[in-house]
């Protein structure tokens, strides 16, 4: 079986692999940012109950509850600390054996997204997080006393600022994701190393999976490449 | 008339009480240093003037305009934040490290708040900075970084950026301290020239020489109150109390 024949029978492989890829990022980028700031906030619904000093260690505890931040802690947790491939079974499975709802074959696409999108919105939220956090807080005041709202602090001064102490942060969890794609083959989604499998199977070769190494290869070296294109058009200060 | 009035400001952090009952204002025109050692409350007294912080207690006015006010309970309660947002355009900060946008252009540090903020025409806006750039022997500086810059341009920079705002008085906030010596001497020239066109300004610096030419006023503060105040000579050629004393001694050597 000749190199050709092999690359063609991945080639719709291949275009999931990529639809994987920058539709996880399309969702999870944004999503990542929404994630941090609940992470980040410091809402506490209760906080007027401390407001009559001499209140219980109870009641002090409850004032300080930040609910939403309680909870993104927690999805964090999950997200960084059970396996994807587990994460891409839940999402898959739980609508039939949570909620009986019958599932199609195409459901495994979304899925997969979903999947995906959740948990790569939890690392990035927390790389975006650690971005915020070593802003100094001189550019807060210094916006403060400019007049600027909270808003367009964080739109023109913060955000900017952030994007460019995350990019290397960030290229490494792309590159990451180049190569989780192929954890789509646990709920059998037709992506490229799926079918590299299952024609390595057939035609009992080697050949096939090293074609998908190689894809794989060429593609984080594409972007490696565009990530530090990024990382130079953003290097005009400091 | 007055500029800035603050009365009886109280400011603690947890247990610890750093401003004890100041009062202060500040005339129109007005150059005031504040002189005292470090931790005596003199960041966070202009923190308080400029919104950074909140009082826990007194009254805070520019021009006669409220910011804060006493409650029954002795306690600051402050105007809403749309009117906090009026008055704030009055005054400006400069850091003593700049602060700068490290993002933005020179010409965009000057420029953004008062076409964004103040919603002012941007060819006038562009107009003004491009003058306060010349004032400050910048223009040839407008597209540059931030970081391209030195220390002492930075520190022109920010001023310029304060000045852009129109505002009616400038807080300085020990402006020369990041800087090399002859650095400094660059933005103490810019600050006399500023005293000459009488624009009211509140200092807070080390340099003893400085505050007794350029200033109107000066105050010596310690442990959260102020110690001492009145004309340059009398503060600091001929302090009366046994703490200024001390501490001029220590800084003049
Ligand atoms: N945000 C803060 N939290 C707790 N303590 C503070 C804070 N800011 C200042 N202080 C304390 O307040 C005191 C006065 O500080 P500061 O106003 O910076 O003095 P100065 O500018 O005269 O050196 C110091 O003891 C300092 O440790
Ligand atoms: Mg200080």
């Amino acid at each position: 079986m000749d190199i050709l024949s092999i690359v063609t029978q991945l080639g719709s492989g291949m275009l999931s692999t990529l639809s994987i890829f920058f539709l996880t990022l399309l969702f999870s980028l944004p999503l990542g940012l929404l994630v941090c700031f609940g992470r980040m906030s410091n809402w506490r619904p209760f906080r007027k109950l401390s407001k009559d000093s001499s209140s219980g260690k109870l009641v002090s505890g409850l004032a300080n509850f930040r609910p939403v931040q309680w909870l993104i802690k927690i999805y964090i947790s999950i997200m960084r600390g059970t396996p994807l491939m587990l994460q891409l079974f839940v999402v898959f499975y739980a609508p039939y054996y949570v909620f009986g709802i019958s599932i199609n074959s195409s459901f495994r696409f979304y899925a997969v997204l979903i999947g995906f999108s959740l948990n790569y919105a939890a690392y990035f939220a927390e790389i975006y997080r650690s971005g915020i956090q070593s802003i100094p807080v001189g550019q807060y005041e210094a916006s403060s006393v400019l007049g600027y709202s909270r808003a367009q602090t964080f739109c023109k001064i913060i955000f900017p600022q952030m994007v460019k102490r995350v990019v290397p942060a960030v290229t490494n969890e792309v590159i990451t994701l180049v190569k989780d794609t192929s954890l789509a083959f646990a709920i059998a989604y037709q992506e490229m190393f799926t079918t590299a499998k299952q024609i390595a199977a057939a035609e009992t070769s080697i050949m096939p999976l090293f074609v998908a190494g190689v894809f794989y290869y060429i593609f984080n070296f594409v972007v490696a490449f565009v990530m530090e294109r990024v990382e130079k058009k953003l290097d005009y200060y400091q | 008339m007055k500029l800035l009035e603050i009365e009886h400001l109280k400011k603690s952090f947890g247990s610890l009480e750093v401003l004890q009952d100041i009062s202060l204002s500040v005339e129109e025109g007005e150059v005031v240093s504040i002189l005292g050692p470090s931790g005596s409350g003199k960041s966070t007294l202009l923190r308080c003037a400029t919104l950074l912080e909140t009082m826990d207690g007194g009254k805070l006015a520019y021009c006669g305009d409220c910011i804060c006010e006493n409650n029954a309970y002795g306690q600051s309660v402050y105007v809403s934040k749309k009117e906090r947002q009026r008055i704030q355009s009055r005054f400006g900060l400069v850091f003593q490290n700049f602060n700068l946008f490290p993002h933005y252009s020179v010409l965009k540090n000057l420029t953004d708040a008062p076409i964004h903020v103040q919603k002012r025409n941007k060819e006038e806006v562009y107009a003004e900075a491009m003058e306060l750039l010349k004032k400050m022997g910048l223009q040839d500086k407008a597209d540059y970084y931030p970081c391209q810059l030195s220390g002492g341009q930075q520190q022109r920079v920010a001023i310029a950026r304060a000045l852009a705002m129109n505002p009616q008085m400038l807080f300085f906030d020990e402006p020369t301290s990041a800087l090399d010596p002859e650095l400094t001497v660059e933005i103490l020239r810019v600050l006399r020239q500023l005293a000459e066109e009488k624009m009211t300004m509140v200092i807070v610096t080390h340099e003893i020489d400085f505050a007794r030419h350029v200033s109107d006023r000066v105050i010596f503060m310690d442990g959260g109150r102020i110690v001492e105040q009145g004309r340059p000579e009398e503060i600091i050629d001929h302090p009366s109390n046994d703490r200024t004393r001390a501490f001029l001694q220590k800084i003049q050597r």
